[in-house]
């Protein structure tokens, strides 16, 4: 038997590192989102207090920023190579409906990560755009040196990536809660050899000819 | 001053009522510099950082009689000296007392994401409120005229006040008072806008055919006002904009995205929570199982 099937029958799905890499970036993205979207509507500045203050929100949010880029960095280097878009995540797409309606049986086989989960890193442009534009509105220590004119499409900027994120997130989470078994996978690692073969198989079958 | 004015007309990421009883009363004010009459002096900013308690570094001389070089978080007025060669060849001197303009669609407060830090007055004195700053400099990226500034030590927002603590109680600003040529006068803004014209009319017999007030549209008119000799050309006055208005950037920012981003996210969500009522969750029953089972066993054989 190989490593990634367990004693208790399990299939490991994510290790102990990617589990902790993952919810460092979620952490941060909560705290983040919430931060932010209390600087971004008066109807949610009630959210700053999550920070201890408008103030304390001022000066931390930036710095939970960097954390998170540096760790959705090294996350997304771990999964990089099984998130390449292929002519089956697109078939897979194009079954959208069946997908969400639950009616797997006529949607293509799935390896490691399905079309949908593969979309999901258009983050990483999201991720950059945050980044760059959030450096140029960082005060007191990186705006000035900036013209008020690249400031003012920054913060734009800031606020749309943001927006598609937040969206994007949703949808992960709620995915998440959707299909039963994901969340065990993000916090305990494993997944039953059934959800393997029902949501991956193709990557259920790489597994267990790998374990042979 | 405080919201306990209760003529507060607007008031920084509020959704609601600001506390405003006494506006009706109120009538707009506004302070109208005469560029023609400044003699550059500098009594404005002395009287400013006496009034306000402001003591601003002592710079360098650089050659130029501009001091400081720059407005800051201490230095709420500044005399701007540009010297402007004429299409006669001559040299003008032109002076303009800069700070806040107090624009009736006031950018900085727009931008602001705090409640209350920035309150707009009925007599149309826009005033920064420093114990609900959060330091964002939000104002900054606002403002059209590039006048608020982060304190270096308290990391608040400051600017000129057009001394609302003096004029609420019935006094003119301390740079008004200050004035010795009477460049500046304060009073009503319908009275301030009689008085321009007569300087405009007494300028216009003097040769200065482009004389003419500064009370820019693009931001709805502002509550400090300049007669300009050349109000043609407002930027040979230290880079005066010609047509300042609240950036499109500012305004989809703070303006069209705020109910939109929100209404889709709670939508999105709303759709998540309408899927797990009416769909409902993917889950693996024991037929997968069993069929995972045949399979992994068929691979051991």
């Amino acid at each position: 038997m190989s490593d990634e099937i367990g004693r208790d029958n399990t299939i490991v799905r994510y290790s102990a590192g990617d589990r902790t890499n993952h919810w460092v970036v979620a952490i941060c993205f909560v705290l983040l989102a919430l931060s932010g979207l209390a600087l971004f509507h008066p109807a949610m500045f009630w959210l700053s207090n999550l920070l201890g203050g408008g103030t304390w929100t001022r000066i931390l949010h930036p710095f939970i920023g960097v954390v998170m880029f540096v760790a959705f960095i090294l996350l997304s280097m771990r999964v990089w190579s099984d998130n390449r878009m292929s002519e089956r995540d697109w078939q897979w797409l194009k079954h959208w409906r069946d997908v969400v309606n639950n009616r797997e049986e006529n949607v293509p086989e799935v390896g490691r990560y399905n079309g949908g989960q593969k979309l999901l890193f258009v983050l990483v442009v999201c991720m950059l755009g945050l980044l760059v534009s959030g450096f140029v509105i960082w005060r007191p220590y990186f705006a000035p040196y900036f013209p008020v004119g690249l400031a003012r499409l920054a913060a734009t900027l800031h606020a749309i990536c943001a927006f598609a994120m937040i969206c994007a997130i949703i949808v992960h989470v709620y995915a998440g809660i959707w299909v039963k078994g994901s969340v065990q996978a993000m916090t305990r690692g494993t997944v039953t050899p059934g959800w393997a073969w029902k949501h991956h198989r193709a990557w259920f079958r790489d597994v267990i000819r790998r374990g042979q | 001053m405080a919201l306990q004015s209760l003529d507060i007309i607007r008031r920084s990421a509020t959704t609601t009522h600001s506390p405003n009883v006494r506006a009706e009363a109120t009538t707009e004010v506004a302070k109208l510099i005469d560029v023609s009459k400044c003699i550059g002096c500098k009594a404005c900013q002395v009287a400013c950082m006496e009034w306000n308690d402001l003591r601003d570094e002592v710079g360098t001389n650089v050659g130029a009689y501009q001091n400081p070089h720059d407005l800051s978080e201490n230095s709420w007025t500044l005399m701007r000296f540009a010297e402007y060669e004429n299409p006669k060849g001559d040299l003008e001197w032109l002076i303009r007392k800069d700070g806040c303009m107090h624009c009736a669609d006031p950018g900085c407060l727009k931008a602001c994401p705090s409640p209350g830090a920035i309150v707009q007055y009925a007599n149309g004195i826009v005033d920064f409120h420093e114990e609900n700053c959060i330091g964002c400099g939000y104002c900054i990226t606002g403002c059209p005229f590039n006048v608020p500034r982060l304190s270096k030590r308290d990391k608040k927002a400051y600017k000129c006040t057009l001394c609302s603590d003096r004029v609420a109680v019935g006094l003119e600003p301390a740079c008004v008072k200050a004035c010795p040529t009477g460049a500046i006068v304060f009073g009503t803004k319908d009275d301030m806008k009689d008085h321009a014209e007569e300087r405009i009319a007494d300028l216009k017999s003097r040769g200065f055919d482009q004389a003419g007030l500064y009370d820019p549209e693009g931001v709805g008119g502002t509550h400090v006002m300049y007669v300009l000799h050349h109000a043609d050309k407002p930027e040979i006055y230290c880079d005066l904009p010609a047509n300042p208005r609240v950036s499109p950037m500012v305004r989809l920012w703070k303006g069209a995205a705020k109910p939109l981003a929100l209404g889709v996210m709670a939508l999105t969500a709303l759709a998540g929570f309408l899927h797990y009522i009416r769909v409902g969750r993917n889950e693996t029953h024991a037929s997968d199982e069993a069929a995972a089972q045949r399979e992994m066993e068929k691979a051991h054989e």
